[in-house]
């Protein structure tokens, strides 16, 4: 095959009649900025590298025990030029916060400050070893104290473990310190309540803490059904997961009375602060019976998200679970040395349920999250909370005479709105106009998520982003909405103008192809 | 507040379009009690970005970056060079500030680079299938210790003595909760491992063996004997690497017959970091076991006109969809530190990181000769690749590594700092060597703990 | 040889001491394209009313249970490489499994094929 590019793929464009559509086919595969890229495996050789090493002494002696590697590894190189090229070329392949507009709800896509990033590559936090003495790493062991005073302080809280990885990392760390708590008291709690409309990860996590986990009923108006709950307290009841602002958008406004109801039935209260953002600087989820809540500092503090990852998810504890918090932790001396408790025994540790990683957390993460907290400070923060929740109320209140909004009645939202797909003509679903979003230009909210409501829109605007920028969205989200209600078949076949049409999932799962294979 | 678009007069018009008279109906449904009267008084208001670089600069200028002086620290995070074309790539926005792909016609270059990383991380490790990366190498074992009891439907797991206490540690933590039997030993100071006595521990329960690949003292050994003796009885081999660095020069774990291999990937494109956010790596060796393994994978597929394209692929193993039946709580990956691995291995080659294997190996065995010649200081390892481990003549290794600090060199980890209390490791020092260590690097580590083992005081304070 | 019919969409053809089991072709038109079906190990005894297998789309992973109590003899294994077998001829090339039965009296109860066209016309 004539192949105008490694990857195969040979456009069939055709000139339409008004010829302004589709232009001729290109030789290349390319269609101007928009670069086909081959993989690596297609353009690279095992002898190119981008770098400039001694080359090996083959007559050297080795020290390796017999096992020196005798068959290649199968890795290609690439110089510097190509390394620079192919990954630039990849990266116009995709959407980001930096390019447009990013309403995915529940993940809270704001804008990444670039202090923050030049602040964690300083030599002084990106150059230091995790187990350097500690004399000289007083400034690292600072900085996590302070992040750590922050969090204690926005929450309301008497306590922080910093070590957990990521969200769904903390939310384990959480619901480990209440497992514990009631170990050490000899009460073997075996069921977690979790509300319905909660993220896949609160019942993944309680189910890996080895409880049983129990649905909660939401309310028609989008809330935790408190009657409900109450009811199925008891004393086999070990805790509760509550999301709060909920998955809905929700603030939770019996919070405190189901704290209480459930801390008298000998329950503590895990909070899930994914949604923390809506409320930081402006309530403390402290001061409303939590126990133990984690923080997504990619989230609420503005860490990247980097395609996936790295997250951090410290977690702030109540007196009562603070004891069993995971180690290390950082300490300050009276006089002022900063110290790492790292070790079970000694008088520092209490009865910690243990170690869940190596070292002492997303230290590159907490240097980001510092920065953010600094500059924005505690008006900067309560600020970020408002807008946020005015951005999102401002969407909501744009689009529901359109869209269906099933607790538009529900009082005000939080820090985002949730729509459903209700009256879509045709056999068209919220799938089709997330693709047709595509095609404006967005990158689409979130779907299909809280599988409470049918077609799940959530959107999520952040504070970060202006009151043009939201006009031209809710512009464009009435326009696929109108489409979507008159049954726009077109939308089916959506996205039309981004690098790739529509994935051919199902193939990808019934033969998965999750590594090249060199052609024979 | 420079990070905050809106104006007065778009926050009014915006209240007004909502039926809003202030922000304040906004938060009704928060309780009275929860409502704060102000911005929290004990934290400080915002800040330009002189005063909070200022501020940050005072705390990073109160440590001693690793490349301001000799170090030789390891013990599952190394320090290597990073090009410079590395941090460009990621500071791109359009990877730096990307979501989950979970939208894939406008997430091909996260997608196309995790098809990349996966088939890099599978090479290196000599198995089938890499998945889209975990949170670090710890709980990478840990995933592993899980899958294996899946797989095996048994729920023992032998883990080596040589075994990074940490990732041991880990491993225990959440075995109290799943109910996992963890069988675990501490490493014993001999200049070969005991692969016997693993071996002797291995019955018709054990669901998986868990080796360290050079293990944590630097020793080096051939782990197929471990995998056949664990494939008699039925269990599977579980490799663990925390130097991604070492495979360009010893045989892969797959090779060697491990079914799960993971690792720490830090050593090539993230950095030290002081510990996170690393690059957990892990993947199986029998294409079988897919479906079992935790995380995210992307797989290759086709659009609808036909052009190859990637999406995330099995994902009802997930949290998303098999909620409370998933077979992990994991969600995020670590896409950022992914990307810089693939980066700078791309720009390695095979070639480049043979090389860089090879000089790593060379370095190290300069310094182990050049301190063996320290009076008082004996050599533990025959083999190693570019840390071992050395015998202070009656001298606690904590104290004399604090010392070493205060004359200016970060001289390598102690024993007595990974497993505080054991008495018969507490004379141990781990030195690891890279590509990053000097001729000069030696000298000054090789003189300081001369003087530091004879008692001299510290000329040179601490910075 | 009967077949039977639950309510959870599975049919059971029966014959002597032992039964196959599939989903119906109502099933998988609402589950979509199936991409993986896990089976049970043979020799495994089994409760009805508890899992057996799981059937997945790209999107669900929907747990199938027991119909009735047994050993499980023999597993479909042309599903392993042609999972898309359960959409192209769910009542026949796609069945899932055999079991010996246990407990014939759980037969009874079950609907026959014009009771689950009923059913299904009730939904």
């Amino acid at each position: 095959m004539n192949a105008p590019n490694k990857s195969g793929w040979k456009p069939q464009m055709e000139v339409t009649e008004d010829g302004l559509h589709n232009g001729p086919m290109t030789t290349t595969g390319n269609r101007a900025l928009m670069l086909e890229e081959p993989l690596i495996f297609e353009i690279g050789h095992s002898e190119t590298t981008g770098v400039d090493l001694p080359e090996i002494d083959e007559s050297a002696p080795t020290r390796l025990a017999g096992v020196e590697r005798s068959e290649p590894i199968g890795l290609v190189g690439l110089t510097e030029p190509e390394t620079v090229r192919h990954y630039t070329r990849l990266s116009r392949q995709n959407y980001g916060i930096d390019l447009g507009f990013f309403p995915l709800g529940s993940c809270t896509m704001k804008h990444n400050p670039r202090l923050n990033e030049k602040m964690a590559r300083l030599p002084g936090f990106a150059d230091i070893h995790p187990l350097a003495p500690q004399q000289s790493v007083q400034g690292a062991l600072q900085v996590i104290h302070e992040l750590g005073d922050w969090l204690c302080k926005l929450t309301g809280m008497p306590s922080v473990a910093m070590s957990p990885k990521a969200g769904a990392h903390g939310e384990l760390c959480g619901i480990l310190a209440i497992r514990a708590a009631h170990t050490a008291r000899g009460d073997a709690r075996r069921v977690v309540l979790v509300p319905e409309s909660a993220h896949g990860t609160n019942p993944a996590t309680a189910a890996f803490a080895g409880y049983e986990v129990e649905d909660i009923p939401a309310t028609a108006e989008g809330r935790v059904d408190v009657a409900k709950l109450k009811e199925r307290l008891g004393p086999d009841v070990a805790g509760v997961m509550i999301t709060n602002p909920n998955t809905c958008g929700l603030f939770e406004k019996d919070f405190r009375e189901i704290a209480d109801a459930v801390h008298e039935a000998g329950g503590y209260v895990y909070c899930d602060g994914a949604n923390f953002n809506a409320i930081v600087g402006r309530v403390r989820p402290g001061d409303l019976g939590v126990d133990a809540m984690h923080i997504n500092l990619h989230k609420t503090f503005s860490t990247p998200h980097g395609g996936g990852g790295p997250g951090s998810g410290p977690v702030v504890f109540s007196e009562a679970l603070a004891p069993y918090a995971p180690l290390p932790f950082v300490k300050k001396s009276d006089e002022g040395e900063y110290y790492l408790v790292e070790e079970e025994s000694g008088d520092e540790c209490g009865p910690t349920f243990g170690r869940m990683t190596a070292f002492h957390g997303q230290m590159g993460m907490f240097t980001r999250a510092l920065t953010y907290m600094l500059s924005h400070g505690a008006d900067g923060l309560k600020q970020v909370a408002e807008d946020a929740v005015l951005n999102a109320n401002y969407v909501l209140r744009s689009l529901e005479d359109i869209l269906y909004a099933p607790f538009a009645d529900s009082g005000p939202c939080m820090h985002e709105a949730l729509f459903g797909d209700k009256d879509f003509g045709g056999d068209l679903s919220t799938l089709d106009l997330a693709k047709a979003l595509i095609d404006e230009g967005y990158h689409p909210m979130t779907v299909y998520f809280p599988l409470v409501v049918h077609g799940a829109m959530l959107v999520e605007p952040t504070e970060t982003e202006s009151k043009a920028s939201l006009d031209q969205f809710i512009t464009a989200f009435r326009s696929v909405t109108e489409r979507a209600l008159a049954g726009d078949e077109t939308m089916k076949q959506a996205p039309y103008y981004a690098p790739r049409r529509r994935l051919d999932e199902t193939a990808a799962a019934r033969k998965p192809k999750l590594s090249w294979t060199d052609p024979e | 507040m420079r990070y905050l678009p809106l104006t007065d007069t778009d926050r009014a018009d915006m209240l007004a379009k909502i039926g809003a008279s202030s922000i304040d109906d906004l938060f009704v449904d928060v309780p009275a009690v929860a409502q704060l009267d102000g911005p929290i008084h004990d934290l400080p208001m915002h800040a330009s970005e002189m005063a909070v670089e200022r501020h940050m600069k005072s705390r990073a200028g109160k440590n001693l970056a690793a490349g301001d002086a000799p170090f030789f620290l390891g013990a599952g995070a190394y320090r290597h060079h990073v090009p410079a074309s590395v941090d460009t790539v990621i500071q791109r926005g359009e990877f730096l500030t990307a979501y989950t792909p979970y939208q894939p016609e406008i997430a091909q270059g996260t997608l196309q680079m995790l098809f990349e990383f996966q088939t890099q991380v599978a090479r290196l490790y000599g198995c089938a299938v890499a998945n889209a990366s975990l949170y670090d190498g710890s709980t990478a074992c840990w995933e592993a210790v899980a899958m294996a009891s899946r797989v095996t439907k048994r729920k023992r797991a032998v883990l080596s003595g040589a075994l990074h206490p940490h990732y041991a540690q880990v491993v225990k933590t959440m075995a109290q909760f799943t109910g996992d039997e963890i069988a675990d030993a501490q490493p014993s100071i001999q200049t070969e491992p005991d692969l016997d006595g693993l071996i002797s521990r291995i019955d018709e329960e054990t669901a998986c063996v868990v080796v360290q690949y050079p293990d944590i003292l630097g020793r080096i050994s051939d782990l197929s004997k471990v995998a056949e003796a664990a494939h008699a009885k039925g269990a599977l081999l579980i490799a663990v690497n925390t130097e991604p660095v070492a495979l360009g020069a010893i045989k892969s774990p797959g090779e060697l017959g491990a079914d799960i291999v993971v690792g720490e990937g830090q050593s090539i494109g993230v950095g030290l970091q002081f510990g996170g956010p690393y690059l957990g790596l892990f993947a199986v060796r029998d294409p079988k076991h897919v479906r079992q393994m935790p995380g995210r994978l992307c797989g290759e597929t086709t659009d609808a006109e036909g052009k190859r394209g990637f999406v995330l692929t099995l994902s009802t193993r997930e949290q998303h969809i098999r909620r409370e039946k998933a077979t992990s709580n994991i969600c995020t990956n670590s896409g950022l530190c992914a990307l810089a691995f693939s980066v700078h291995m791309t720009l390695l080659g095979e070639k480049g990181l043979r090389e860089l294997a090879a000089e790593n190996h060379r370095l190290a065995c300069m310094t182990a000769d050049r301190l063996a010649q320290v009076p008082g200081v004996s050599l533990l390892n025959t083999a190693f690749f570019n840390e071992f481990t050395i015998m202070l003549d009656g001298k606690p290794a904590r104290e004399i590594v604090r010392d070493l600090a205060d004359r200016g060199v970060l001289g390598g980890v102690s024993l007595g700092r990974l497993y505080p209390g054991v008495e018969a490791l507490e004379n141990a020092l781990l030195v690891a060597v890279t590509e990053t260590t000097t001729e000069d690097d030696i000298d000054r580590l090789a003189t300081e703990l001369h003087d530091a083992l004879a008692g001299t005081q510290a000329k040179e304070p601490a910075q | 040889m009967p077949r039977y019919f639950t309510d959870e969409h599975e049919w059971i053809d029966v014959e002597g001491d032992s039964a196959t089991v599939g989903i119906t072709d109502y099933a998988q038109e609402q589950l979509g394209d199936i991409v993986f079906v896990e089976l049970p190990d043979v020799g495994t005894v089994i409760d009805k009313g508890k899992d057996a297998a799981v059937v997945e789309s790209v999107k669900a992973a929907s747990d199938v249970y027991a119909p009735i109590s047994g050993e499980i003899t023999e597993t479909n294994s042309s599903l392993e490489d042609d999972p898309a077998l359960v959409n192209s001829s769910p009542e026949e090339d796609g069945w899932f499994f055999r079991l010996t039965i246990s407990d014939s009296s759980e037969l009874e109860g079950l609907m026959d094929d014009k009771g689950y066209k009923t059913f299904v016309e009730s939904l």
